[in-house]
């Protein structure tokens, strides 16, 4: 494998890690988040800063997920006042706040970011399977979520609140919960992007960075583990394989949005489920 | 066990019900009827924590649980299949059921679970299947199967028999009354007149968010103001 095949690698790997915890957040327990990459950032300049001062690699990768999952906490309590479109615009605010303070931010690196990041130690394909590894344990995680009592209690509240309510459901405590854990992967995330760049500036975490990863969670279907997954290494991939697509990916990615809620809303799982439910009668 | 005093409730500045009083004694079914927007539904709702009350009181054994959370009513034994069932469409049946006994002990699920199953024996069959895929009938069952996993003391129900084939209604109310017979308060809300009143024992008939009638079933049938009020009018 080629360093350029290993840089996919690791790219893929961190867009698959931010989509699953925008997944358990947006997809399993029904919270509209575009201020995603705000903390991804989080735990990308907590790390830069831990890793700098000679922080071992599983201490910052922690601490990654720990600085972001506070600021999600924070969040989170937004969430109990704000719903949807609502909650929706005070996420993506967060994100514009993250970017502004960053970047007036002296002993963040302001504009200029930072640098001096250690290397990981690892060697490349030791970096490579640490990605995997820690992509493979989040999908885990996240399938065991989805089939355990907290995943109930997410798609319960996700799919109708006040009955939730009446069923004795802890409707704050579970979207404290999703935001915790899906900020707290995203964090990881952040570290692992530290590593792998060994330089971060603010803009790393625009908004756009947000509209991407909500897009692979559309695309793939919101709450489906696998379709999230697969739309997360396509919308990845695709425009390094073309140089239209790259140079248009805003617009492809907006583009998909607007074609995934209007055609499929379910995504590419919504449309495997049909196609396979379709394959079964037309045997039967 | 259950008593409302002079319950006034609304949505913001609308009062949808207003100075309601009465009291559902341990192991009684009581139907609350009414013609459309009569009330019955924010009555239900009310007392289930899911509307603002304005003014009054509602008495749950006793303690006045009028500020209580809808999680810490259901905790002290107040369960509700709500109107339109809404069931929660993504998970299966079991899962649905799994979550409606989240207020007991995790130990009691597989317990419960047997029983709501020999109450609603064709749910068992579709325990798998995502709730959104149930019939209409096959969707109330395994709503007051949800409700019946928190093992509440006192069910409310609303709109049980609306829009299900006949056969499913009987299944219901042949459920309703096991439970009853069994030691459980119920307070439902129905459209079907001569059916709710062979299960339960007291009636009471709401008009325009008031109280208009109230008595016993034998005392409600063949009434003409309950009739009236129940088409929309007790005045007419």
């Amino acid at each position: 494998m080629g360093a350029y095949e290993l840089t996919l690698v690791a790219v893929v790997s961190i867009n698959v890690m931010l989509a699953l915890g925008l997944n358990l957040i947006t997809g399993f327990c029904g919270q509209v988040s575009l201020g995603h990459a705000a903390f991804f950032g989080t735990g990308a300049y907590a790390a830069a800063l831990m890793a700098a001062a000679g922080w071992p690699l599983p201490v910052v990768l922690v601490a990654g997920g720990v600085t972001a999952a506070v600021l999600g906490l924070l969040v989170g309590f937004t969430s109990l006042r704000v719903r949807e479109d609502f909650l929706a615009i005070t996420t993506m605010g967060v994100g514009f706040v993250f970017v502004g303070f960053v970047r007036k931010q002296g002993w963040l690196g302001a504009e200029m970011g930072l640098t001096n990041i250690p290397d990981h130690g690892l060697g490349d394909i030791g970096f490579i399977l640490m990605c995997l590894g820690l992509v493979a344990a989040m999908a885990a995680i996240s399938a065991h979520i989805k089939r355990s009592w907290l995943g109930f209690g997410f798609a319960a509240v996700a799919d109708d609140e006040a009955t939730a309510r009446t069923l004795g459901i802890n409707v704050p405590l579970y979207k404290l919960a999703a935001f915790v854990i899906g900020t707290f992967l995203a964090g990881v995330a952040g570290a692992v992007y530290v590593y792998f760049t060994r330089f971060i500036i603010p803009g790393a975490f625009g908004f756009t960075v947000s509209i991407s990863i909500l897009s692979m969670v559309i695309v793939g279907g919101v709450g489906s583990l696998w379709g999230v997954i697969v739309a997360a290494v396509l919308l990845t991939l695709l425009p390094e394989f073309s140089r239209v697509i790259n140079d248009y990916k805003l617009l492809l990615y907006g583009a998909l949005i607007v074609l995934t809620m209007r055609f499929a809303p379910d995504g590419l799982a919504g449309i495997v489920t049909s196609l396979s439910r379709r394959l079964r009668r037309s045997e039967t | 066990m259950l008593e409302l005093k002079g319950l006034t409730c609304g949505y913001g500045r609308f009062v949808a019900v207003r100075d309601l009083s009465f009291t559902v004694r341990r192991g009684e079914a009581m139907a609350v009827l009414g013609a459309n927007g009569a009330g019955k539904t924010s009555t239900l709702m009310a007392i289930a924590g899911q509307v603002a009350v304005q003014s009054g009181a509602i008495l749950f054994d006793g303690e006045d649980i009028t500020a209580l959370s809808p999680m810490a009513r259901c905790a002290r034994g107040l369960a509700l299949a709500p109107e339109g069932r809404r069931l929660f469409r993504d998970l299966t049946v079991r899962e649905n059921l799994v979550v409606g006994g989240y207020v007991r002990a995790a130990r009691a699920t597989a317990a419960n679970m047997d029983k709501v199953l020999a109450l609603f024996p064709r749910l068992e069959e579709r325990l798998d299947n995502l709730a959104g895929s149930l019939s209409g009938g096959e969707q109330q069952m395994a709503a007051i199967g949800r409700a019946m996993m928190a093992e509440p003391r006192l069910l409310l129900i609303d709109e049980v028999s609306l829009g299900l084939m006949p056969k499913n209604v009987d299944i219901c109310y042949e459920a309703l009354d096991a439970l009853r017979r069994a030691g459980l308060t119920i307070v439902l809300i129905e459209q079907s007149l001569e059916r709710v009143l062979d299960m339960v024992d007291h009636v009471c008939v709401l008009e325009s968010g008031s109280l208009a009638w109230a008595g016993t079933a034998a005392d409600a049938r063949g009434n003409p103001d309950v009739i009236r009020a129940y088409m929309g009018g007790v005045h007419g």
